[in-house]
C-alpha cells in the first residue's frame, strides 16, 4: 500500500479504516430527506389541485361533453343548455389577436435588439424597460386596456369588446415574446452568421436564411408559452369588461362582426363568473370545474409542447 | 449580378434597390422595438392622469378611514395595503421553504434522469392560470386547510387566498432558484468535496452562498408576483365590493388587486358615481409603484449573478 511507505504502519491502518468506514452522515441524510419532502409536498399539492378539479368536473364532462362545449351561459346551473361556447369563441379571438399583434412585433423587436441595435445607453434602456414590463402585474394592463381601448378609442374598438380585450392581452404577452425570442436569437452560433456574410449575403439575407431558421424552435417555444399565458389571464379582461350575467348572443367561431361587438366572454372569465355564482347555486361549482378542465387542456398542452420542444433542441445541439 | 471577365468596382457595389430594402427592414424592426417604450409611456400616463384627478378631488380624510367602501366615498387605502401584505406574507411563508427546498433538491441531489423529468413538470405547473388556483383556494384549501387546521371560515379568507397564492408561486421560486444554483460552477463544488466537505456542507456553505444573488432575486420577484396576483385573492379573499379594515388573516378582506377587480365587476360600467372610476387607477398606481420598485431591485441582483460567472 502506497500510504504505508510514507507514514508508519499504525497511522496507515487508521487512515485505511477511516476511508473504508461507512459512516452514517445523519445530518446530511435528514437534510436530504427534508429537501425531498419539500419537493414531494409541492408536487403533491399541485397533484391534489388537478385531481380536485377533475373530480368536480367529472359529472358534467362525462354526462354531456358535447352539450357543455356547445352550450351557452345560463342563469341556473341545472339548465341542460349551460356551456362554454361563447367563452370558447372569445378565447379563440383573443388567441388570434395575440398571434397577429404580439408575435410579429415581439419577434421584430427581438431581431432588432440582437442583430441591429447599437451597444449604447438607449438600447440598454429599451432592454431594461422590457424586463420591467414583464414584471408589471396583469391587472395594471387591464387598466391600460380600460383607459385607452375601452374609453379613448371606444369608437374604433367597440368599447368593451373582444378587440379591446385581444389588444390588451397582446400587449401583456409582448415582453415575454421579446425576451424568449431574444434568447433564441442570441444562441445562434457566430460561425453561421459569418459564413453567410462570407458568401456575400446582406444583413437581412443573413438573418432570414441563417438566424431565423436556427432560432425558430426557440422562438416557437416562446410564442407557445406566451399564448398559453394570454388565454389563461382573467384579470385584464375582467377590467376591460367581459360581460357578466347572461350574454344575449352566441356568435359562431368565424363571425367577424363579433370582434367589436359590445359583449364578449372568455374562458377564464366564465370560470370567475361561475365560481361566484356557486355561492347561491352550488351546481355552478361543477360547471366552473368543467370549464377549468377545458381551459387546462389547452394551456397545459401548449406549455408541455413548448417545454419539450425546447429540451429536445437543447439536447440535439448539445 | 453575375461577374464575367474583369472584376470592377461596380460589380462589387450593392444593388441600390437591395440597399434600400435593407434600410426599410432596419427601420421597421427598430420601430417594433420602440413599441415597448410606447407601452410603458401609455401605462404610466393612464395611471397618473386618472390617479391625479383622484388625488386632487378626493377628501383625504376618506383615504385613511374605517374601510374600503368606494361607492360611499370611503377609500381607505390602508385596508387594501394591509390585506395585500397579509396575503403576500402568507404566500411567501408557504412558497419560500417549499420552492427553495425543491430547487436545492433538483439542483444538488436529484440524479440527472430525475431532474430531467421533474423540472419540466414544475415548469408546466408554473403555467397553470391563476383563476384555477382561485377556484382551488376557495373550494379545497378553505374547507380542508383553513377550517380544519386553523378553525377559520370554510368560505374565503385572507389565509385561504394567501395559501393559494403561495401554491401558485412555488414553481416560480423553484424555477428561478434552481437556475441560480445551476449557474454555480462545478469547480466550486469539486473543490469543496476535495477538501473533504460532505454533500450537505458543500450545499449549505458553498453553493447557496455562491448563488445568493439569484436566490434573493427569486424571492423578490415572488413577492412582486404575489402582490400583483389578482384572481386568487378576488375569488378566495372572502370579500366582495367592500371591506372593513382588518389585520386578521382569518377574516375576509380586499387586497389591492381584488379591490380593482371587484370595482370593475361591481357594475357593468365602471364609471360609477363620484370618484369610483378614478380610485381604480389610484390603487393601480400604488400597486404599480410597489411592484416596479421590487422588480428594479430584483433585476440588480440578477445582473450581479451574470457578472460573477
Amino acid at each position: 500500500m502506497a500510504v504505508g511507505r510514507l507514514v508508519g504502519p499504525r497511522t496507515s491502518k487508521l487512515m485505511v479504516q477511516a476511508m473504508e468506514r461507512r459512516a452514517w452522515d445523519i445530518r446530511g441524510r435528514v437534510f436530504q430527506a427534508t429537501l425531498l419532502l419539500t419537493l414531494a409536498i409541492s408536487l403533491f399539492i399541485l397533484g391534489v389541485l388537478i385531481v380536485d378539479v377533475v373530480v368536480d368536473a367529472w359529472g358534467v364532462l362525462t354526462g354531456r361533453p358535447g352539450g357543455f362545449l356547445n352550450g351557452t351561459m345560463r342563469s341556473v346551473s341545472h339548465d341542460h343548455k349551460l356551456g362554454v361556447h361563447q367563452a370558447l369563441v372569445g378565447t379563440f379571438w383573443i388567441a388570434v389577436f395575440v398571434a397577429v399583434l404580439a408575435f410579429p412585433f415581439g419577434i421584430g423587436a427581438a431581431i432588432w435588439l440582437e442583430e441591429y441595435a447599437p451597444n449604447n445607453r438607449f438600447t440598454r434602456f429599451i432592454e431594461l424597460n422590457i424586463r420591467n414590463l414583464a414584471g408589471v402585474p396583469s391587472v395594471v394592463y387591464g387598466l391600460l386596456g380600460l383607459f385607452y381601448f375601452v374609453n379613448t378609442l371606444g369608437n374604433l374598438t367597440g368599447g368593451k369588446s373582444i378587440a379591446s380585450a385581444g389588444i390588451t392581452l397582446a400587449i401583456l404577452v409582448l415582453p415575454i415574446v421579446i425576451i424568449t425570442a431574444q434568447e433564441a436569437i442570441r444562441a445562434v452560433p457566430q460561425g453561421l452568421k459569418e459564413g453567410a456574410y462570407g458568401v456575400g449575403a446582406t444583413k437581412w439575407t443573413m438573418i432570414r436564411s441563417q438566424v431565423l431558421p436556427y432560432a425558430a424552435p426557440g422562438i416557437l417555444t416562446g410564442t407557445l408559452l406566451s399564448m398559453s399565458r394570454g388565454i389563461g389571464e382573467a384579470a385584464p379582461i375582467l377590467l376591460v369588461g367581459a360581460v357578466t350575467g347572461r350574454l344575449g348572443t352566441d356568435p359562431a367561431f368565424l363571425d367577424f362582426s363579433a370582434i367589436n361587438a359590445e359583449a364578449f366572454m372568455a374562458m377564464p372569465v366564465i370560470i370567475v363568473e361561475w365560481v361566484q355564482n356557486s355561492g347561491r347555486d352550488p351546481g355552478f361549482a361543477e360547471a366552473a370545474a368543467a370549464a377549468i378542465v377545458v381551459l387546462l387542456v389547452f394551456v397545459i398542452l401548449m406549455n408541455a409542447a413548448a417545454i419539450f420542444l425546447r429540451n429536445h433542441f437543447e439536447k440535439k445541439r448539445g | 449580378m453575375t461577374v464575367t471577365g474583369r472584376l470592377t468596382v461596380e460589380s462589387l457595389t450593392a444593388d441600390p434597390r437591395q440597399a434600400r430594402k435593407e434600410q426599410v427592414i432596419r427601420y421597421s424592426l427598430g420601430v417594433t422595438a420602440l413599441v415597448s417604450i410606447l407601452i410603458s409611456v401609455l401605462i404610466i400616463w393612464s395611471l397618473f392622469s386618472e390617479a391625479w384627478t383622484f388625488m386632487v378631488e378626493v377628501n383625504w380624510g376618506s383615504v385613511w378611514d374605517i374601510g374600503w367602501f368606494p361607492r360611499r366615498g370611503i377609500y381607505d387605502i390602508k385596508t387594501l395595503i394591509v390585506a395585500s401584505f397579509i396575503v403576500t406574507g402568507i404566500a411567501m411563508i408557504v412558497a419560500t421553504p417549499l420552492g427553495l427546498g425543491a430547487a436545492i433538491f433538483l439542483s444538488e441531489y436529484a440524479r440527472p434522469g430525475v431532474r430531467r423529468t421533474l423540472k419540466p413538470i414544475l415548469e408546466i405547473l408554473a403555467g397553470i392560470p391563476s383563476v384555477v388556483l382561485g377556484f382551488f383556494a376557495l373550494e379545497w384549501i378553505a374547507p380542508n386547510v383553513v377550517k380544519t387546521l386553523f378553525n377559520g371560515p370554510a368560505a374565503g379568507s385572507l389565509l385561504a387566498s394567501g395559501i393559494g397564492v403561495g401554491v401558485l408561486i412555488i414553481p416560480l421560486v423553484a424555477s428561478i432558484s434552481e437556475d441560480a444554483m445551476n449557474a454555480v460552477p462545478m469547480s466550486l463544488r469539486e473543490a469543496s468535496s476535495g477538501l473533504g466537505a460532505r454533500k450537505m456542507t458543500t450545499t449549505v456553505r458553498v453553493v447557496i452562498p455562491a448563488a445568493i444573488s439569484g436566490l434573493v432575486a427569486s424571492f423578490i420577484l415572488a413577492v412582486s408576483r404575489a402582490l400583483g396576483e389578482t384572481m386568487v385573492v378576488f375569488l378566495a379573499g372572502g370579500a366582495s365590493q367592500t371591506a372593513t379594515y382588518t389585520d386578521s388573516a382569518l377574516d375576509g378582506s380586499l387586497p389591492m388587486t381584488a379591490a380593482m377587480a371587484s370595482l370593475a365587476r361591481g357594475t357593468d360600467n365602471v364609471v360609477g358615481e363620484g370618484l369610483t372610476f378614478q380610485s381604480l387607477f389610484f390603487v393601480g398606481l400604488v400597486l404599480f409603484v410597489m411592484t416596479f420598485g421590487l422588480n428594479i431591485v430584483a433585476n440588480r441582483f440578477v445582473q450581479r449573478v451574470r457578472e460573477q460567472y
